[in-house]
């Protein structure tokens, strides 16, 4: 059975790591600052014990005041995931460091979430659109297309 | 040379003069022109109808049924549809040489007809270097091919054309060599005093020269496993992308034309031509034709194709050396072991055959194709 | 960027494109390679050509009239999207499901699962060149499996039959016995193509050793399904993570060990049998009860996000779903296993033949339906 793991504890390890950049914490997932998310990655991929070796999957969702990005992560060798979130404020420069130097799964779905709701990514090999054309003007999935 | 029964049979002298007819040897030569042309165009019908409905069953499903009785008239529908379609040459294509690709690719098939022997002394004209000219005028067609592909200003076209190209001059060679041994058996180029000369198939005396010249001939005619050219799941159709109407229909009528001289022709080589006892020699013909043919498009049915660098490979580095060893081996047991009877010399060539065959396959691997980039 | 060779040869690499519309990439899906004559040097995978913007049509749907929109993402596979798609919903509302619909998904998911890979395997060795004889075999078994589906629901390839807290409806009395026959046959069949194909000579030519794909990339670009457990890891959600009732059955989970297109070949072949191990025991132990729970037709979820994943036979199909307590998902996320399985296809290609290419690019095994969403 993966293990879920505590969102309490995770967050209580990370605090120790990156002081003050922990909002907050639920039953199996940590929302932490968005300009903290790449050290935050690279620790929960290297520590032993940890080792989150396997992104299983970015989404983002628009709740109309700040995006929310939830980053599920697995780790295939102890079997237990962890949940960590981040928020963004700027609907309208909506951007955040990109994982996939980290895991290169993150490659496409970085681009699906900067093409249907308009979040840039830095340091993405090849920030394009993916599924609408290049001229597409808009982001449809955010909750104000249309 | 006593391998074959001394002297050419009395039919094969007779047959190099022509005819005593009024109107002597034109007469002769516009007869045989109209039974060749329907011989060809009515057996390539029959073959594409029989192709079908043969690969139909080994896919389990039946074939065409349709058009006409047990869907004999199913090669009819396809050339009234296929003559009534509008005839597209691309915009930058060249138009001449668009336009002269199918018959350059066409006439030499229909040239080979010329010596083969259908039976009994019926032959066009009996060239004392009957097996040279054919396969002199068989290579003719891949510049054919290559017009196509170069006309059709489409990448894809020109990909195909240059595989063609690559691939029918690569297996030329194996394909001359494992001739010489039939030569070397008959002691002549001349078609008809090579069935003269088969009292035993010569399939029994040169079992080795046969599988190589069958799988070069394979090659030659572009049929799997080495129809990459036409591989319809990676350049969709090669060399004949951009044809349609007329001249895609010359292009289909090449591919069946050319299986149906390379059939003609391994029956003439290898399998005793038109001889055989109780029924009339042009029977025993379509026969062997007809069994070559089954045996090439059940071969198509069941194997995976090749890529173009293991078609490369085998063929030099696979049936050129088991062509040179085939050559030397007969030269061999000609000179040296005249008078002895045939059977023996049988069991030698099947054992040699075995012991090649396993050791090469030993040696040779068909894989390793990354490139270091 | 080009081929390294030793010839000081003066060569130009050329853009190709491969697709959309080709008879060979498995749906619309678009290729833009630079070739070096054969070899390849860069490859951009371009899609969207299929995106009917799914997810935004869920935000305006009833949770229930959200399953026939699941349908149609891995339409080869419809029964496993359904699943996952409704085990999310229940997991946020926190329905039980009656023992008996739970044992009838099961089912469902495994005959799904053995329909995709006859598929998946078929469409393989026909890109090789089997000309269609394979994929014919298995289209013949396919056609049972999709009577038994459409006893069930009425449909042949969209099926809309797992609801909210159950399934739509029970099965018909004759399910059961032609399962059962089904069954006891399928893993004869399944003997026959690997008797026929496995140890092809051909068939091991093309595919061993080509598109290799090394464990730490595999785990590293989020591959799933057959595709990672080829590359050598022991990962199947059904083991790992179990849901539904999957923890009751006996069934191995079959690896390879280098990951190349052979690997995953066999990797299918062998989950099939193990999916009709799986659908044998399952039908020993079907219990008696309801088929669905008592659901409000205008569901309300509570406030809040869920995660549900299954193994679906591409791989590991999520669906993220937020509520706000209204009668339409807030927010509805795929995380679509054919989409990230093809983040690595570039590093797999780079190198090898055009042939191989289209070879790779089989093996994956996606659904346009999936990636464009």
């Amino acid at each position: 059975m993966t293990l879920a793991l505590s969102g309490k504890e995770i967050a209580g390890k990370l605090e120790e790591q990156f002081p003050g950049g922990i909002l907050d914490s639920g039953a199996d997932s940590v929302t932490i600052k968005s300009d903290l998310l790449l050290s935050v990655a690279s620790f929960l991929k290297d520590t032993k014990d940890l080792e989150f070796d396997y992104l299983t999957a970015i989404t983002a969702v628009d709740y109309s005041r700040y995006f929310e990005l939830v980053y599920q992560l697995t780790s295939l060798k102890h079997n237990h995931s962890l949940i960590i979130k981040t928020q963004l404020y700027d609907r309208n420069h909506a951007s955040l460091p990109s994982v996939s130097g980290l895991w290169r799964g993150a490659d496409f779905q970085e681009r699906e979430i900067y093409d249907l709701l308009g979040i840039k990514f830095d340091g993405h090999p090849n920030m394009k659109r993916i599924f609408l054309w290049e001229d597409f003007q808009g982001h449809p999935l955010r909750k104000d297309y249309l | 040379m006593a391998i074959y029964s001394p002297g050419l049979s009395v039919l094969s002298q007779n047959a190099a003069l022509p005819p005593d007819w009024p109107g002597g040897y034109w007469l002769h030569w516009l007869v045989f022109v109209v039974i060749i042309m329907t011989f060809v165009l009515a057996s390539i019908m029959g073959f594409i109808y029989f192709e079908r409905r043969g690969i139909g069953r080994f896919q389990v499903r039946l074939g065409p049924n349709r058009t006409g009785p047990f869907g004999i008239l199913q090669p009819v529908a396809d050339a009234i549809k296929v003559l009534l379609k509008e005839d597209i040459v691309p915009a930058k294509g060249d138009r001449i040489v668009h336009w002269l690709a199918p018959v350059v690719a066409f006439v030499p098939v229909l040239l080979i007809f010329a010596v083969v022997p259908f039976g009994g002394g019926a032959i066009l004209a009996d060239l004392n270097i009957g097996i040279l000219y054919v396969v002199a005028v068989s290579s003719v067609t891949v510049i054919g091919v290559f017009m196509a592909g170069w006309a059709s200003n489409n990448k894809y076209s020109l990909l195909g054309a240059m595989r063609d190209v690559a691939q029918v001059v690569s297996y030329e060679i194996p394909l001359l060599l494992s001739i010489v041994g039939v030569v070397l058996l008959t002691g002549s180029l001349s078609m008809i005093k090579i069935v003269a000369a088969q009292d035993l198939p010569f399939i029994l005396l040169q079992p080795l020269g046969f599988l190589i010249f069958f799988m070069a001939a394979l090659a030659e005619i572009n049929r799997t496993p080495f129809d990459l050219l036409e591989a319809e799941s990676e350049i969709v159709a090669g060399f004949h992308t951009e044809y349609s109407g007329m001249k895609f229909a010359m292009f289909y009528l090449v591919e069946y034309a050319e299986v149906l001289a390379i059939s003609a022709i391994i029956t003439t080589l290898f399998l005793g031509g038109w001889r055989g006892p109780l029924l009339p020699p042009f029977v025993w013909f379509l026969i062997k034709v007809f069994g070559v043919f089954f045996f090439i498009f059940w071969i198509r049915s069941t194997i995976p194709r090749l890529r173009i660098d293991q078609v490369m490979a085998f063929a030099w580095k696979a049936l050129l050396p088991l062509a040179l060893l085939n050559l030397v081996i007969t030269g061999i047991e000609i000179v040296a072991l005249p008078a002895i009877s045939p059977w023996v010399i049988i069991l030698i060539n099947l054992g040699v055959l075995a012991v090649l065959v396993v050791v090469w396959s030993r040696f040779f691997k068909l894989g390793g194709g990354r490139v270091a980039v | 960027m080009a081929v390294k060779t030793e010839l000081k040869l003066k060569t130009e690499p050329f853009v190709l494109n491969i697709g959309p519309v080709h008879p060979s990439t498995h749906g619309v899906f678009r290729m833009r390679v630079t070739l070096d004559g054969e070899v390849l040097i860069d490859l951009e995978p371009v899609f969207g050509y299929l995106h009917r913007g799914i997810e935004k049509l869920a935000e305006g749907r009833t949770y229930t009239q959200v399953i026939p929109l699941t349908d149609r993402l891995d339409y080869l596979a419809s029964m496993s999207n359904n699943l996952a798609y409704v085990m999310a919903v229940e997991k946020l509302a926190g329905i039980t499901v009656p023992e008996r619909a739970e044992y009838l998904r099961v089912i469902m998911a495994e005959l799904q699962r053995i329909a995709s890979h006859l598929i998946a395997v078929g469409a393989f060795l026909n890109d090789c060149g089997a000309f269609m004889t394979p994929i014919l075999y298995m289209i013949r078994e396919r056609e049972k499996i999709l009577d038994l589906l459409e006893m069930v629901s009425g449909q042949r390839l969209t099926y809309n039959y797992m609801r909210v807290g159950g399934v739509s409806q029970d099965i018909p009395g004759e399910f059961l016995p032609a399962l059962r026959k089904f069954v006891q046959r399928m893993p004869s069949y399944i003997d026959e193509y690997d008797q026929l194909l496995a140890e092809n000579e051909i068939l091991l030519a093309r595919s061993k050793g080509v598109g290799i794909l090394p464990k730490d990339m595999a785990i590293n670009a989020s591959a799933s399904g057959p595709v990672l457990r080829a590359s050598g890891v022991k990962w199947d959600i059904r083991k790992a993570d179990p849901y539904s009732v999957y923890d009751r059955f006996q069934f191995d989970i079959p690896t390879g060990s280098v990951g190349d297109c052979y690997d995953r070949y066999r990797v299918r072949v062998q989950e099939m049998r193990q999916s009709v191990r799986i659908i044998k025991q399952v039908m020993e132990g079907l219990p008696e009860g309801e088929v669905k729970a008592e659901v409000a037709h205008f569901l309300r979820l509570p406030v809040g996000e869920t995660y549900a994943h299954i193994e679906s036979p591409r791989g590991e199909l999520g669906f993220y779903l937020v509520s706000d307590n209204s009668i339409a998902p807030y927010r509805l996320h795929i995380r679509a296993p054919s989409l990230i399985n093809l983040t690595a296809l570039r590093d797999m290609t780079l190198g090898w033949k055009v042939a191989d290419v289209i070879i790779i690019f089989g093996s994956i095994d996606i659904n346009m339906g999936e990636v464009d969403r």
